[in-house]
């Protein structure tokens, strides 16, 4: 043991003679381990928010009886159900107002709730009796008192004047649901004796069969193992983990860097120890323990970075994943001890997979081995040819992905080996462009300059890689983001046709508003909207109600139409598909698509695709006519209106005052659109951070290249300066040699994210969202990007450049004597 | 002490098999001082190599007090080396990140046998009492050789090994540290196998033997 100690202390006096060698070590586990672990922790936070909303009193992890036209039915359906044996618990849903917030309200009878419905809260003997007799409870999350600025304890009203029983904390409840007993609900919600589903729990026997009971009025739908939104939301967090999983690795180049340079150096060491009688086993077992240790360090450290990275981010990403999906995500962080105990785990794998090749090389070094400080960096030349092949194979394989993937991971699969293959082959093409360079050169200077650059690449080559890649992600994520802006503001305009929105809070007050309006001259026409929601083969579909109007004729955006489509629209047998909706059917304009309704099977003939950017669920448009027609309950509370523009604020005011409406219920058009827009920008306010992030620490590891090649430049250097070339000379022409190959890297990395950018948008999109987009090109973004890298790799040149410039002659004359 | 009998050991070369020993005899008695000259690539290191255990031989035997080296597992070697061989290179092979205190007590640490009188004599008898916290970057090339001989015979062993130990030093300092080193194999009793080209500095040692052609003549 004490034997193992000492060895391990003189491993560890290298580092102390090489601070900066060390530093570059935890620097890349820290950032390895910090972004994943920080990606890791907002998955985690927000898949545990999905579970608490699908096992919140029977989501879509519990079996459930419901209508087949998803309508409410009569709660003597569940009577006859249980006296059949049907161990059936009855759900009431619906949505209220409170405080101008439309919040969901779930009513459930406590006594008959199955005991395996998921995480859900769990209701006491004591809590009980409060929640079921008057004046009853509403449960609620932390979260949802807080948006509804609400104490504990209060009993707030809602839009029909009605109150809710006392507000109470409820851990574990999701966010955004109030939940009361069914009979409150029934109140509420003004649907007596009315029941939106039954949850069914565990039969003790065998219930008579579900058809001799209720006959076809209900039908079983089957728990599922994932929910509708976590496949809506899996194409997020697989582009989170993209992004966590290029930062790990970029941090594992750094540490492969630095551990195989530390390698080399101890080379002698290692031999001396050997030699000194330090068995190979002892040494080798010292090694990887000296490593497991340093991973551990970095790791805990890169767990807090990553604790802080996931805290800072997590806002966005809520705000990302409620404006793109409707998840609620809590923005407080909570983390489990398995996320602790998995960085740590992925911060040890990640160190010993980086130093695999030098601890592998000490394991079967020969006890006689001539050490060879820095022939390490040669020998990555051998690999230049095999690494081609190898980016070959990997282009091969994105290309059979192209040709054959449907999925969404197989788009992930396109891109992840497009990168894997260009970041294999970027030495091969930067060998090739520094070889022309030397062809080209005259000079003897300029022959050293690229000769010297070439001969430079192997050690600075996976610092190149990872900054292609950053920057390739970064060229086509903006790209992406910049289409996505330009082609939603565009839609937007298009889409908002009206100059003022009201939402009224009841039927009542619609018509009220209707009234009124029929009264205002400079009210030029009322837009009577409405929207319904279905199933179309298991998928759920929202109906929205177009009203008849030349303004949408002329502005509703449409990506395909058949003749004459908006007139087909108006008796009520045709629709207009949602884009995604189209994919997820495989619906074409010409197509019939069958909607069941409460009167029957309505048929529609689609006659037009349209965008609809930012909608998670599937949508047709109707006339907003014929919906009511079909959906006789569909609330008629959406509004919108043709004003003068100069006419527009004094008519909301007027409007606010006659009927109380607060700011969120009347909104002109331009109010709509900026927080439409404000929305968009905060969904990929997260992206750009990580944008940054992993430009960032590819920053790092040019920098801890350059460092660590800095230490064996001397002997290169020290010829030129003694033949006459000053100091602050050789300094400008490292510089200049760095700046040159990022310089390349660069410009190939532009093509690169070019290419990012299609599969984001013509492959990953599609498949994700359903909707795709027009591909532009922006040459000043590109520019900009450009330039960045340039500003990072200069500042990465720069300590070693100002080091060598400031350098003591001294240092330079040691390379010439006998007894370095 | 040392007993050698029909050596031998070949590498593989490009062109075809270099013969380098082809059955060496040697025997060295405790405390006995002997020099081993040759010509360059003659296997004067290999066979010192072999004797510390850091190659294996193709044949024959080598005997270090009652260990048969040749059958030793690596394991056993690397015993063999840390507790009865020392071994001095000409390279001086001082660890850099150590300081020179810390280099002298490195191979007695690991052998687990620092005996702290002994090392205070080490020091004093090689004069390196001023220069304990230095690292060997700041030391000359005799400073730094006078460490590593240090650090060999800091745990006393049976035999002390030098491979060309002056090879990188001038003349005069060369005769100092082989000075010291003969003195300190005197005050330990250990025996002492020094390969070098110098006939001047071999003629100091009690024996004088040349490799030819494989052979010990």
């Amino acid at each position: 043991m004490k034997r193992a100690l000492w060895v391990l202390a003189v491993l560890l006096s290298h580092w102390r003679r090489h601070r900066m060698q060390f530093a570059t070590l935890l620097i890349g586990l820290i950032a390895a381990t910090a972004l994943w672990s920080g990606v890791q922790a907002i998955n985690q936070q927000a898949r545990n928010a999905y579970d608490r909303a699908a096992a919140t009193f029977g989501g879509a992890r519990t079996a459930m009886l419901v209508a087949p036209d998803a309508a409410t039915f009569s709660q003597d359906l569940f009577v006859k159900l249980r006296r059949a044996g049907w161990p059936v618990s009855p759900v009431l849903e619906g949505r209220v107002q409170i405080n101008g917030r439309s919040v969901r309200l779930l009513g459930i009878e406590p006594v008959t709730l199955p005991v395996d419905v998921g995480n859900a809260p769990r209701l006491g003997a004591s809590d009980l009796s409060s929640f079921v007799a008057p004046p009853g409870r509403t449960l609620v999350a932390k979260e949802t008192l807080s948006d509804l600025q609400e104490q504990e304890g209060a009993a707030p009203p809602i839009s029909s004047g009605a109150k809710l029983p006392p507000l109470h904390v409820q851990p574990q409840l999701v966010p955004g649901v109030l939940v009361v007993d069914i009979g409150v609900a029934q109140k509420l919600l003004n649907k007596p004796d009315q029941v939106s589903r039954l949850l069914i729990g565990k039969p003790k026997g065998k219930p008579a069969p579900l058809a001799s009971v209720v006959g076809d009025r209900l039908q079983r739908i089957e728990p599922n193992a994932e929910t509708e939104l976590e496949r809506l939301t899996d194409s997020f967090h697989l582009n989170l983990t993209a992004f966590g999983l290029l930062s790990f690795f970029v941090g594992l180049f750094i540490v492969n860097s630095a551990v195989g340079l530390a390698f080399e150096q101890r080379l002698p060491m290692l031999r001396t120890l050997r030699a000194c009688g330090a068995s190979a086993r002892l040494v080798n077992t010292v090694l990887v323990i000296e490593l497991v240790a340093l991973a551990l360090v970095a790791g805990l450290i890169g767990l807090v970075c990553g604790y802080f990275i996931a805290a800072a981010l997590l806002p966005d990403v809520a705000a990302s994943l409620r404006g793109l999906y409707g998840a609620q995500i809590p923005g407080q962080l909570t983390l489990r001890p398995e996320w602790w105990l998995a960085g740590i785990g992925i911060s040890v794998a990640g160190a010993l997979v980086a130093a695999a090749t030098s601890l592998i090389k000490a394991i079967r070094m020969p006890v006689l081995a001539t050490a060879q400080p820095y022939a390490w960096q040669q020998r990555q030349r051998r690999w230049l040819i095999l690494q081609s092949i190898a980016a070959c194979m990997v282009f091969a394989v994105a290309l059979l992905l192209l040709r054959y993937g449907e999925s969404l991971i197989a788009g992930f699969g396109v891109l992840a080996a497009l990168m894997l293959g260009a970041a294999l082959i970027l030495p091969a093409f930067l060998d090739i462009i520094l070889r022309v360079g030397q062809r080209a050169a005259r000079g003897p200077l300029a022959l050293w300059f690229w000769a010297d650059s070439r001969q430079q690449l192997s050690g600075l080559s996976l610092a190149l890689m990872a900054l292609l890649l950053a920057l390739a992600v970064n060229v086509g994520v903006s790209t992406m983001v910049e289409t996505f802006s330009r082609t939603f503001v565009g839609w937007l305009n298009g889409r908002l046709a009206a100059d003022v929105y009201i939402s009224a809070s009841d039927n009542a007050q619609a018509v009220a508003i209707r009234n009124w309006l029929k009264e205002r001259s400079e009210v030029q026409a009322i837009l009577s909207g409405g929207r319904a929601e279905t199933q179309v083969q298991g998928q759920p579909v929202e109906l929205f109600g177009l009203p008849d109007h030349a303004l949408y004729r002329e502005r509703w955006p449409l990506l395909e139409t058949a003749t004459r489509a908006w007139t087909r629209l108006v008796p009520g047998n045709a629709a207009f598909i949602s884009e995604q909706l189209s994919r997820r059917l495989n619906v074409r304009v010409g197509d019939v698509v069958e909607v069941p309704a409460p009167g029957g099977t309505w048929e529609l003939d689609i006659v037009g695709i349209y965008a609809d950017y930012g909608n998670p669920k599937g949508q047709l448009a109707v006339n907003v006519a014929a919906l009511i027609r079909q959906f006789p309950q569909t609330p008629q509370t959406r509004i919108g209106l043709i004003v003068p523009r100069d006419k527009i604020s004094g008519l909301i005011a007027a409007l606010q005052k006659q009927f109380a409406l607060d700011d969120r219920s009347v909104a002109d058009q331009a109010t709509v659109k900026a927080e439409s827009i404000r929305i968009f920008n905060r969904t990929f306010a997260v992206t750009s951070a990580l944008n940054a992030f992993t430009l960032g620490v590819a920053g790092i590891a040019l920098l801890t290249s350059l460092l660590t090649l800095a230490n064996s430049r001397l002997p290169q250097l020290a010829p030129l300066w003694a033949v006459g070339i000053t100091r602050p000379r050789l300094a400008a022409i490292e510089l200049t040699k760095t700046l040159s190959v990022a310089l390349f890297t660069s410009l190939l990395a532009v093509p690169l994210g070019l290419l990012v950018a299609w599969c984001l948008i013509a492959i990953v999109n599609v498949k994700a969202f359903g909707w795709r987009l027009p591909f532009h090109v922006f040459p000043l973004q590109l520019v900009e990007l450009v330039a960045v890298a340039l500003v990072a790799s200069l500042l990465a040149a720069a300590l070693p450049v100002a080091r060598l410039a400031r350098m003591q002659p001294a240092d330079l004359v040691k390379v010439f004597a006998n007894e370095r | 002490m040392l007993s050698i009998r029909n050596l031998s050991k070949t590498f593989s070369a490009a062109a075809e098999p270099v013969h380098v020993l082809r059955g060496v005899d040697l025997d060295l008695k405790a405390g006995e001082r002997v020099a081993l000259t040759g010509e360059s690539g003659s296997g004067k290191s290999t066979l010192l190599h072999l004797i510390a255990g850091l190659d294996a031989a193709d044949g024959g035997s080598i005997r270090l007090e009652d260990t048969e080296v040749t059958k030793l597992s690596d394991a056993g070697r690397a015993s063999l080396r840390r507790d009865r061989i020392g071994l001095v290179f000409q390279q001086y092979n001082l660890i850099p990140s150590l300081s020179v205190a810390d280099n002298l007590a490195f191979q007695a640490r690991i052998a687990g046998r620092h005996d702290a009188a002994w090392s205070r004599e080490l020091v004093e008898r090689l004069g390196l009492g001023t220069l304990l916290t230095r690292y060997p970057e700041q030391l000359s090339g005799g400073q730094q050789q006078r460490v590593a001989i240090g650090r060999a015979l800091a745990t006393k062993p049976s035999l002390l090994l030098a491979d060309e130990p002056t090879g990188n030093l001038d003349e005069a300092t060369a005769e100092d540290v082989l000075a010291l080193t003969r003195d300190l194999v005197t005050r330990t009793g250990c025996g002492f196998l020094m390969v070098t080209h110098s006939l001047h500095l071999a003629a100091t040692l009690d024996r004088h033997l040349t490799l030819h052609a494989g052979r010990i003549t």
